[in-house]
């Protein structure tokens, strides 16, 4: 058995970080046993997450936390939180739809990562903050 | 600047390979930076070479779709190749289109698929 990684946070400011956050979450999958695909599902719905912070928190300040995780029913798996205390989302329901931007992308971002992933809560709202809470099974 | 891409001229087309992960300012610099080299070179194709690319996320894969038409806006053709499977099953989950993108097996059939276009555009 691989030993598991303890939790790992990564700090989330500049542009180099969504390079950083993604490689970590690989590594991370990687030793808790995702295969190929899942590792770049997981390191491609990071990458979304993380440059959603770059790009629309106040100064692009951030953290992502990766940690290992067991469910009775589903086995081992991978938790990655990504968070940003900047203006937060209004309508986070909407922001789950494809399409949805407010900014320059394609609105694939935050519906992509949740496709990519087993589960996402958006957890978020004017003033404070948002908060992505993402699960990935090793099936 | 730009150390992880290379652009080397071959036959009439500049084969590109992205050498691991690409920064965002980067990114956004290559269809630029392409465009320029495209007509430096007098070259009708681009041979975008993404195999040692863990990940396309939409970002790079609007930089990959701006690169195609861009190209094809200067009367030249890009072909990627060398998609890894993982990346190419995670590229169709995350709802990236990519529909004017022209892609091969591998850097002789892509070669091989620019010849053709460009061919025929003399005939």
């Amino acid at each position: 058995m691989n030993p598991l990684p303890s939790e790992q946070r990564v700090p989330i400011a500049a542009e180099v970080d969504i390079i950083l956050a993604r490689k970590a979450a690989r590594e991370a999958a990687k030793a808790l046993g995702f295969g190929m695909v899942d590792q770049s599902r997981i390191a491609t719905a990071v990458s979304e997450l993380v440059r959603n912070v770059i790009r629309y928190a106040n100064d692009g300040q951030g953290e992502m936390i990766v940690r290992a995780i067991r469910d009775p029913k589903r086995g081992n798996g991978i938790e990655i939180i990504v968070k940003d205390d900047g203006p937060g989302i209004a309508n986070p329901s909407e922001a789950l739809r494809d399409g949805f931007t407010t900014g320059r992308g394609l609105g694939l971002g935050l519906p992509g990562a949740r496709r990519l992933m087993d589960e996402l809560v958006l957890d978020s709202g004017l003033g404070r903050g948002t908060t992505v809470t993402t699960h990935k099974w090793c099936h | 600047m730009m150390s992880s891409v290379s652009i080397v001229p071959i036959e009439g087309t500049l084969v590109v390979t992205v050498r691991g992960d690409l920064a965002d300012q980067d990114a956004t610099d290559l269809p630029n930076v392409l465009g320029d080299a495209l007509e430096v070179f007098r070259a009708r194709g681009i041979l975008l070479d993404l195999s040692v690319v863990e990940t396309v996320d939409s970002f790079l894969g609007r930089v990959i779709d701006d690169i195609a038409r861009l190209t094809r806006l200067l009367g030249a053709r890009t072909v990627v190749v060398g998609l890894q499977p993982a990346v190419a099953i995670t590229i169709t989950e995350l709802g990236l289109q990519l529909q004017g993108v022209a892609t091969a097996l591998n850097v002789e059939i892509g070669m091989s698929m620019l010849r053709d276009v460009i061919g025929r555009q003399y005939q």
